[in-house]
């Protein structure tokens, strides 16, 4: 029996009102607490806010439209509906390391013995949460190789902006004046800005025909004035700086710091540890690696290790067990302070607790071969289609992700990266990162990992192929696309002109009463 | 397309002796033909390029030495987190900036919901508008609460919004001295600090009156000169207190064309005039109570906002999503905005670095401001301001308390000082099962060991509060 599979992906599509046309701030679906209190407690007082706090006292009520419980669950669950993640469909983001998310971390993630524990709390009415912590610390210590870490930095370019300024403060102790940052054109664009957030002036470094840290342009970078260098490895090409340890013993031998940005971990954990390959400081996104959802951008979590005497400059506290005791280590002499509030951020923290534990370290192992594999299974399937090419040495083998180029699509028919990344979208897939790396024109960064199945990938390559043939046969209609989406393709230019830009409700209603408001 | 069943069913079951247990490795048959089409016979000759001499030879020493079943699992967490202690009956009385509040069944439902959790950045926005819109929702309803004209999604938390809104004013201003009240939270303080060690900023700490607990107004008029770039200050302060001075503040700070940067419990807007009515520049602060939880430490939402100025908004950091049209003209929707000025495209020129940031607590801080409405919202706040003075009242009730212990008004939180080392009156609270205030006496701005922040909001009953009060009255 052959039975013919309904085709034809359509995402929900209505126009849902902005809550301020649903509500209106005297309506409510909240009942507080002990509300039949408060008259007494006025009658105890004897005095109200508005006395008390004079002119400080606001003189109206917000303007928040308040909605029935049952309208606001509506409201939310249509926009969800009108929203992909990976729960969805594949999301492809090259170097957003888009796993699936087991489900079972939500369900200890939202325990109460977590979520109502105060962040002051006595450290011994805390132990089992602390005991997690303390193990987490340690699998991924032991995974990169590194001596500490420090489970405070919420996000991974929090944990770069503290690996930089770890590096700054470093220097200043030893008394020298060293203010340049070596970065690769090819790295994540937080690389640049964390650096430059610390202080340094960011000297860029070429990417060599190969598609590897450019050897002579790193020599000639190399000086007193040197810091260090922020590598990724895999690189964002994919591609591993196979030269690591001579670039390692350069940066060494001037006694300048090597800074490993986590974000491509998901290739080679369990295979090579950054430690070994000369890192010394390092900051992993446990949110990509470990499988903590991304939460729409956010909550994510970093982490920041480092080795031998940089372990030192570590934000505090750090998580630390003495006998059969767990507690936060405040102790700092020269570590750099906080980089933000209490510890991190902790439901992500659990559930990279939970991801680690339940995989082990062959299951993390196994994860990496198999987005390995998943990357150049993709890659194969791509050979033969016409109009995109690998750039940067076409034979080597990828890691955890790929860039395309769309150049030759685009020369032969004037359909860009980005036409071919709304025409996926088109067909319920997500689209790759197109913004960058930088170095490569028209590109797809496509990052698999290894929860997409052998046939998620072929229908993905096969998108590919069937968006290049419709861009030969008809480009002016794909230049149209999507179609099936939510919403048709948006206007960029007017959401970032001047007189148009409207990031407000309150800025929209500025604008309707005919006030000329410009940026 | 078309497809067999019968075969599908008649696959070979996975007979690797591990499975990835979320499904997403192929099995063995699957891998085979894949690395027969990418032309290798073993997976690690994909990792030819890898240096030998630096290859693991072993699976890392990580989780529990193998692989756990969901249940294993499950058994091996309840049996950890059992030595956790939980307090709900009376809830923590802890305060320091983040307080427990309740949390509305609703939030969780929709945070539930995976299209929004396990979504990405909207770099796509018309695969996303359901997401853009909330994103666009909670920007406006802050926007509206706040009385300020632009707010981000979002920055981590109320901390890291203080120092890159000192970093945005230094950029904007070109000065590098900031003034910062010396009775801000001492660990926001210290974040500011590690924020500008790469910046050479000359950090400046103004007094407070012992006496009130507000910024000392002469001492800041002192301290601010021409090249200041901004002035920090938090209302409620770390003490709790809602300075009435803030408008005097900001005829000081704009008469030497400073930049005012206020840090604010939105819960306390309620009731409480907005930053934006008093002429604030920025606005900075944490969006827990309105809906988050407390989660020991995060994640929580950090605000940004600023009033309407090519400059300041130019200089905002993070992500902002605004309204726009479909290309043909015939809709609305939602994208991210002026892009421009951050990392992936600005790289070391960028506003900031940030990228991940707290998205998803945004959709829970919008969910909880529209379920409450402006209205209630006001009878919220008042509700949780009558519950702090009664507390306050009750421990000054008792002999040689004072509380409130400055006379600056306040909002949910208060401090008190006691006839004895607080810290001795905390241990035996706990013996009781009461997770009584902060002790101050390593905060720096009051470094006191008599006196400690209480924290009350909608969750504490009178009856709660009376039990607090009556367990300290008995220890002194």
């Amino acid at each position: 029996m052959t039975l013919k599979l309904r085709s034809g992906w359509r995402q929900a599509r209505w126009s849902e009102p902005l809550v301020y046309e649903l509500g209106d701030p005297n309506n409510s679906g909240f009942v507080r607490p002990y509300s039949h209190e408060d008259a007494e407690l006025e009658r105890i007082l004897d005095v109200t806010p508005e006395e008390m706090l004079g002119h400080m006292f606001r003189d109206s009520i917000p303007n928040i439209p308040g909605l029935s419980e049952v309208e606001v669950v509506r409201h939310f669950t249509r926009l969800s509906q009108m929203s992909y993640g990976v729960d969805v469909g594949p999301v492809p983001l090259g170097s957003c390391t888009m796993k699936y998310n087991p489900k079972i971390s939500e369900e200890i993630a939202r325990d109460p013995r977590i979520r109502y524990l105060h962040p002051y709390q006595d450290p011994e009415t805390v132990q089992g949460l602390l005991e997690m912590l303390y193990l987490l610390e340690r699998w991924l210590a032991e995974l990169t190789g590194m001596d500490r870490c420090s489970l405070q930095t919420p996000a991974g370019a929090a944990g770069e902006l503290a690996g930089a300024l770890m590096i700054r403060k470093y220097f200043i102790d030893k008394g020298e004046d060293r203010d340049e940052m070596l970065v690769p054109d090819s790295a994540h664009g937080t690389n640049p800005a964390s650096a430059a957030m610390a202080g340094f002036k960011v000297v860029r470094i070429p990417t060599s025909e190969n598609g590897t840290v450019d050897m002579e342009a790193l020599d000639a970078a190399l000086s007193e004035r040197t810091a260090g260098i922020m590598l990724t490895n895999p690189n964002t090409l994919g591609i591993f700086e196979d030269r690591i340890l001579e670039i390692a013993d350069k940066l060494h031998s001037i006694g300048a710091l090597l800074y490993y940005d986590g974000a491509n971990l998901n290739g080679i954990m369990g295979i090579v540890r950054p430690g070994d390959m000369g890192f010394d400081i390092i900051h992993l996104n446990l949110h990509k690696t470990f499988g903590a959802p991304h939460g729409g951008g956010g909550p994510g979590a970093g982490v920041v290790c480092a080795r031998g005497e940089l372990a030192e400059y570590l934000p505090r506290p750090l998580i630390a067990k003495k006998g059969d005791r767990y507690y936060w280590d405040y102790e700092c002499k020269k570590c750099i302070g906080r980089i933000r509030m209490f510890y991190g951020n902790i439901i992500p923290l659990v559930k990279a607790f939970v991801y680690i534990a339940m995989l082990g370290g062959r299951g993390l192992r196994e994860s990496a071969i198999q987005s390995v594999i998943n990357t150049n299974y993709f890659i194969a399937l791509m050979r033969s289609v016409d109009g995109y090419e690998l750039p940067y040495d076409p034979e080597k083998p990828r890691k955890h992700e790929l860039v395309l180029s769309a150049k030759p699509l685009k020369r032969e028919t004037g359909v860009t990266a980005e036409d071919v990344a709304k025409a996926l979208l088109d067909k319920g897939l997500h689209a790759p990162t197109i913004y960058f790396p930088l170095i490569v024109e028209e590109a797809l960064m496509i990052e698999f990992t290894e929860s997409e199945p052998r046939r998620q990938i072929e229908e993905y390559a096969g998108a590919l192929r069937e968006i290049a043939g419709e861009a030969r046969r008809n480009p002016t209609a794909l230049k149209q696309l999507p179609r099936n989406t939510s919403t048709g393709r948006l206007d960029n230019v007017y959401a970032n002109h001047p007189r148009s830009v409207t990031p407000t409700f309150r800025v929209l209603r500025r604008r309707l009463q005919g006030e000329q408001l410009s940026l | 397309m078309s497809i067999n069943w019968c075969n599908t069913a008649l696959q070979p079951r996975v007979s690797q002796s591990l499975r990835l247990p979320w499904a997403p490795a192929a099995n063995e048959r699957d891998r085979r033909e894949m690395l027969k089409r990418i032309g290798v016979n073993d997976a690690m000759e994909l990792y030819n390029d890898v240096p030998p001499e630096i290859m693991l030879k072993e699976p890392p020493n990580v989780g529990f030495g193998r692989q756990l079943s969901e249940w294993e699992l499950q058994r091996l967490v309840d049996s950890m987190l059992s030595k956790n202690k939980v307090f709900t009956d009376p809830p923590p009385f802890l305060g320091g900036g983040i307080c427990f509040h309740t949390v509305p069944a609703v939030i969780d439902a929709i945070l539930s919901r995976s299209e929004f959790y396990t979504a990405y950045t909207p770099y796509q926005p018309e695969i996303n508008q359901g997401l853009l819109q909330v994103f666009f929702e909670y920007q406006s309803l802050m926007a509206d609460l706040l009385e300020m004209d632009v707010v981000n999604v979002s920055m981590y938390d109320w901390s890291t919004a203080a120092a890159e809104a000192i970093l945005a004013a230094m950029r904007v201003t070109r000065k590098k001295r900031i003034v910062v009240a010396g009775n801000i939270h001492p660990e926001r303080m210290e974040v500011i600090e590690t924020w500008l060690l790469g910046k050479e900023a000359d950090i400046r700490v103004v007094e407070f009156d012992r006496e009130t607990g507000k910024v000392d107004l002469d001492r800041l008029e002192n301290t601010i000169d021409s090249d200041t770039a901004a002035v920090y200050v938090e209302v409620p302060n770390f003490f709790g207190v809602i300075d009435d001075g803030v408008e005097a503040i900001a005829e000081i700070v704009h008469r030497r064309k400073a930049l005012f940067i206020v840090g604010v419990d939105p819960l306390s807007l309620g009731i409480v005039r907005s930053p934006g009515s008093y002429e604030a520049d920025i606005v900075v602060g944490d969006a827990q109570p309105l809906g988050l939880g407390l989660n020991y430490g995060g994640p929580y939402l950090g605000i940004f906002a600023t009033r309407w100025d090519r400059k300041l908004v130019r200089q905002m950091p993070g992500r902002l999503i605004g309204l726009t049209k479909t290309v043909d003209g015939s809709e609305y929707g939602f994208t991210m905005i002026l892009q421009t000025r951050e990392q992936h495209i600005r790289r070391e020129k960028a506003t900031s670095n940030i990228t991940s940031n707290e998205a998803l607590m945004a959709v829970a801080a919008a969910a909880y401001m529209v379920l409450l409405g402006g209205s209630e919202l006001r009878e919220l706040a008042r509700s949780i301001w009558l519950r702090s003075h009664y507390a306050a009242k009750r421990l000054g009730e008792l002999e040689r308390v004072k509380a409130p212990q400055f006379s600056g008004e306040f909002f949910k939180e208060f401090t008190a000082r006691f006839p004895k080392p607080y810290h001795s009156i905390h241990r035996a609270l706990l013996e009781k099962g009461i997770m009584g205030g902060l002790p101050l006496a390593d905060k720096p701005p009051l470094m006191d060991e008599y006196s400690a922040l209480f924290c009350v909001t909608e969750a504490h009953s009178m009856k709660d509060i009376d039990r607090l009060v009556e367990a300290i009255g008995e220890m002194l």
